[in-house]
């Protein structure tokens, strides 16, 4: 499906639109109810594991960005399938911010919160800010499930919700109705209720609907009478919406017209703007992409998708564990391959003697890991940015590895084209540090033109690099390149090429076996001068006003960083701000950036893991702002915080 | 399915005649003067040839260990990666590069210990790997504690008071971990190993080789009675394809299976049994009664011990099986564009 919007020539978006800016009323009334017009909503579904929340919360996105708004998303959902029904636990949520303009996160507090069961209201209604719209599903509030979360009155009826603008829906009992031409039973029938909230709320924010539809059909096209009821409970919700009284107003945001400049847009999560990425690195390497991987959460999509894509020559192995989805990839790379894995926190633990080997090896290999909440098994389904400091050291050894960190989902696309050109260039294993909020999270994305994407084609070694003394031509596959101080990658099948590597300590040059004293302290060195060496673009401070207060960052707080940054300029501070896409090597100038403010606030998912490493190696007083709670920065709080900094 | 010659001949063959030489690296042989691997790497040096192969289209893959250090010898492709993981790294490189011959060089350590959970997942997907699994019973880099394949009560620095583990039986693991061949032999019968290895590299999959072999210095004379000439007449059972299964001075022994239980028995052969003496089927589909003769030799005396191949079956291999998926989703789809991959179905346009 694609839509046609327009916006006034020569305008781009450098007029920044506060985020903290109250909806903006416009009465049109258009139709026989009033339309008021919004700049943004931020709407958040809440049911049960098995309410099929994040189906809903998809299908409002794609309708949303196929109508062209800005939009951010945040899944959060259970690690369990399928919770205990009815419980707080069991809860699983879908938040989509969207808006007329250039937004940056899935947004604070939601305007809308759509509760499936009492379960889904007490779990959110502390996030939801006073005035807010609550619609409930009544039916679900009756003795049994309220006992379960603790509601001894019905909070519908006990005043506890005066201060919301509550829409109480019988949901359940509305669906049942609207589908009983299909002669589906109750509980079939009662599957349908998603459908009849999302039609309820596409009519609320006059979302297009054929998408829905088409998807529905398509979704369920070898049960067609399945795919009718769908298309029905979508319909009457919207309908529900129209006639009931209760519902007086609905609301328009229009296209984002002006937030975006001139292409073709799609929406993307991280994950697959991850595997796209990685189907591209292969293309612009000329070289076949081999994934060794194990399924382990939030990672396993990458896996799903590239599984997908075999007509591109990739090819995916779903090993036996961790250790051997890594050591295929880089078996392959030793084949000539672009070798990737993927996997979380806990997966890296386990690759890490592996990631060593192919340190020691010097050969291509992406490392994509996919932060959740640590340590052990943690929050599987939560994010964090706590494997920095893992991924930068967790090796024996002096084992470094370059690392690149993508900032939002869309930005995933272009970290791994980046992460392929370091470690081809470098013949070196590399990091993606990506993380749950990224990879589930979803934004527009400018489709890139192909032919604009970087050149990754990379020599293989043909023929000797040496002469002996005795002038025999020789291949030694530790000879370097002077300037990227790379070894050649000689892959088998190359006659005359034929030669031995391992994880022993080897001689610099031939690559013989050696345990000389002097050639280990040169070779340690060696390696970490080629990764320190590693050329990176410079780091770009955003410093309009000249502040004394650099706020850095790394990774996915990319989004609610700047949304604070924003406020605070909106308000009348003054505040630069900058973010690390390479964690290793450092961007050159970053030293020098960091000298250049009074303060740095470094604000991460973790306990501190960049501001130790800026502390030490710059020996600046970076402070730190932490949070771990598996959810993203609210753009508010990291606001205060950064103020009180300015302030103190 | 393309047939099994097929899959083999996706190796360039060498141009010219090769010699045992031209498979020795400039690499000076570290192992412990009188060690069995010397006596494996000459068979293998010397049996390459026989192959007629490029060599730059051979790849040996180690993990850790004595016998880890095979690939420095051999002048050929090589990687002496990490303890246990060699499975895995052939793997990679194997269904990646289907014109390459791969071949895996492990120990009991390496491959039954702290790599077991790859030996048995590379036998079951029947990859092309050619598995060398040198068992000396003993962990031999680190001087000298006892193996996932020691006998019980084995008295080592680890273990002064003797071992408690049951060993594994490496035959009988492979078996039930689906392999599709199975062989054994012993470092010092040159012409054995070489028919052995012969078998295992015309084998379309994984081929999995146990090697007996001595580490004389942590468990000096372990496979002797397989060796001495007088004892091994009673202890070594040779497995021929298609014959009968008799060993023993001038063939007075052989294996007969029980009507009842169905398990397999050695027995003295005389004019009534003769008959029942089985017949040996390496070809055969079941694996039970390859699995039966894996059983007949003592863990501890190592009497009826069977040598040979135990098990040589085809089954759709795995690299092949990748390929044609890759080949059926071109024909299906196409040859990726990624412009249209990139575009997805659902998109907007945003004019300036």
């Amino acid at each position: 499906m694609t839509s046609q919007v327009s916006s006034p020539a020569g305008k781009s978006d450098e007029t920044v639109v506060g985020e903290q800016r109250a909806p903006r009323i416009d009465r049109t009334g258009a139709t026989d109810k009033e339309i008021r017009r919004l700049d943004r909503v931020i709407i958040r579904f809440a049911g049960d594991s098995g309410d099929g929340m994040q189906l809903t919360g998809d299908r409002f996105t794609s309708e949303t960005a196929s109508f062209g708004n800005d939009l951010s998303t945040l899944p959060n959902f259970p690690a369990e399938i399928r919770a205990p029904a009815g419980t707080l636990p069991g809860v699983s949520s879908f938040q989509l911010h969207f808006a007329d303009h250039d937004i940056l996160t899935p947004g604070d507090a939601p305007n809308v919160l759509v509760a499936m069961n009492p379960a889904a209201l007490k779990a959110n209604i502390a996030d939801v800010p006073r005035g807010a719209d609550i619609i409930v599903n009544t039916d679900e509030f009756t003795k049994r499930p309220m006992a379960k979360v603790g509601y001894a009155e019905s909070p519908l009826e006990d005043g506890s919700l005066e201060a919301f603008n509550v829409h109480p829906v019988p949901l359940t009992t509305l669906t049942i109705e609207a589908l009983k031409e299909f002669g589906l039973s109750r509980k079939e029938a009662e599957r349908s209720k998603n459908m009849f909230a999302l039609g309820l709320l596409s009519w609320m924010y006059n979302r297009p609907t054929e998408g829905t539809e088409e998807f529905l059909r398509s979704k369920f096209a070898k049960k067609p009478t399945i795919a009718e009821a769908n298309v029905a409970a979508f319909r009457a919700g919207w309908n529900f919406g129209e006639t009931t009284e209760d519902f007086a107003v609905s609301y328009e945001v229009a296209p984002a017209s002006q937030a975006f400049p001139t292409g073709t847009y799609r929406n993307i999560s991280g994950n697959l703007a991850l595997s796209y990425g990685l189907i591209a690195a292969g293309r612009q390497a000329d070289l076949p992409v081999y994934l060794g991987s194990y399924p382990i959460t939030p990672a396993s999509d990458i896996l799903h998708e590239l599984s997908k894509h075999k007509n591109f020559g990739v090819r995916t192995f779903q090993a036996e564990d961790e250790i051997a989805g890594i050591g295929a990839a880089l078996g392959a790379s030793f084949g000539g391959s672009l070798g990737v894995t993927t996997t979380s926190g806990p997966g890296v633990a386990l690759k890490s003697e592996t990631i060593g080997l192919a340190v020691s090896l010097e050969l291509p290999l992406l490392i994509i890991d996919i932060q959740r909440g640590g340590p052990s098994t943690g929050l599987p389904t939560k994010t964090e940015q706590a494997d920095l400091l893992q991924a930068m050291y967790g090796r024996n050894g002096e084992a470094p590895v370059p690392i690149v960190a993508p900032r939002t989902p869309a930005d995933c696309f272009d970290a791994a084209l980046e992460a392929a050109r370091i470690a081809l260039t470098y013949r070196t294993p590399v990091f993606l540090l990506s993380d749950g909020y990224l990879a589930n999270g979803s934004e527009p994305w400018r489709i890139p033109e192909v032919d604009g994407l970087p050149d990754l084609r990379t020599q293989f070694a043909t023929g000797p690099n040496h002469e002996l003394a005795d002038g025999t031509e020789v291949f030694w596959p530790y000879k370097r390149d002077p300037e990227t101080l790379a070894r050649p990658w000689a892959v088998p099948g190359t006659p005359g090429l034929e030669h031995r590597i391992g994880g022993i300590e080897k001689q610099d040059g031939s690559g013989n076996i050696s345990y000389d004293p002097a050639n280990h302290d040169f070779m340690v060195r060696t390696r970490q001068a080629k990764i320190d060496g590693i050329e990176v673009p410079g780091l770009e401070v955003d410093d309009p006003a000249g502040a004394t207060t650099l706020v850095l960052g790394w990774g996915s707080t990319y989004g609610p960083i700047t949304a604070a940054v924003r406020r605070l300029r909106a308000a009348g501070e003054t505040i630069a701000q900058a973010h690390l896409r390479h964690l290793n090597p450092f961007p050159r100038n970053l030293g020098e950036v960091l000298r250049g403010y009074d303060k740095v606030v470094v604000p991460e998912m973790n306990l501190g893991q960049l501001s130790l490493l800026l502390r030490a190696k710059y020996l600046v007083d970076a402070q730190s702002y932490t949070q771990v709670n598996g959810m993203p920065f609210k753009a508010e709080q990291l606001a205060t915080a950064l103020k009180e900094a300015i302030d103190a | 399915m393309p047939d099994a010659n097929e899959l083999l001949q996706l190796v360039p063959k060498a141009e010219g005649k090769q010699s045992m030489k031209d498979f020795k690296s400039d690499q000076e042989v570290r192992w412990c003067p009188g060690c069995g691997d010397y006596a494996v790497l000459a068979a293998v040096q010397g049996f390459m040839p026989e192959l007629g192969l490029a060599r730059e289209n051979i790849t040996f893959v180690s993990g850790i260990g004595c016998s880890s250090r095979f690939p420095y010898y051999m002048n050929t492709y090589g990687m002496h990666s990490i303890h246990g993981r060699a499975p895995s790294i052939a793997t990679g490189l194997a269904t990646s590069r289907r014109d390459l011959s791969v071949w895996v060089v492990t120990g009991d350590g390496d491959a039954l210990s702290i790599g077991g959970n790859h030996l048995i997942h590379a036998l079951r997907r029947n990859v092309n790997l050619k598995i060398l699994l040198f068992n000396n019973r003993i962990y031999g880099l680190t001087k000298g504690q006892y193996s996932p394949t020691s006998e019980v009560g084995k008295i080592t620095k680890s273990t002064p008071m003797g071992s408690l583990d049951a060993p594994f039986n490496p035959v009988s693991l492979a078996l039930g971990a689906e392999a599709t061949f199975v062989a054994r032999t012993v470092d010092s019968d040159r012409k054995h190993l070489t028919s052995v290895l012969r078998a295992a590299a015309d084998h379309p999959g994984t081929a999995l080789v146990e090697i007996y072999q001595n580490c004389n210095i942590f468990n000096d004379g372990a496979f002797e009675v397989l060796k001495d000439r007088e004892r091994a007449e009673e202890a070594v059972i040779r497995l021929e394809h298609g014959k009968q299964i008799l060993f023993g001075a001038e063939g007075s022994k052989g294996v007969v299976r029980d009507a009842l239980t169905g398990d397999l028995s050695v027995v003295a052969v005389t004019e009534e049994n003769k008959s029942r003496i089985l017949v040996h089927d390496a070809h055969n589909p079941s694996p039970t009664t390859a699995f039966a003769l894996s059983r007949l030799a003592d863990a501890d005396t190592l009497h009826h011990t069977p040598i040979g191949v135990l098990r040589s079956v085809e089954r759709p291999v795995y690299d092949a099986l990748m390929s044609d998926q890759l080949d059926t989703a071109i024909e299906q789809h196409g040859k990726g564009d990624l412009s249209t991959l990139l575009s997805g179905n659902d998109t907007w346009t945003v004019v300036g």
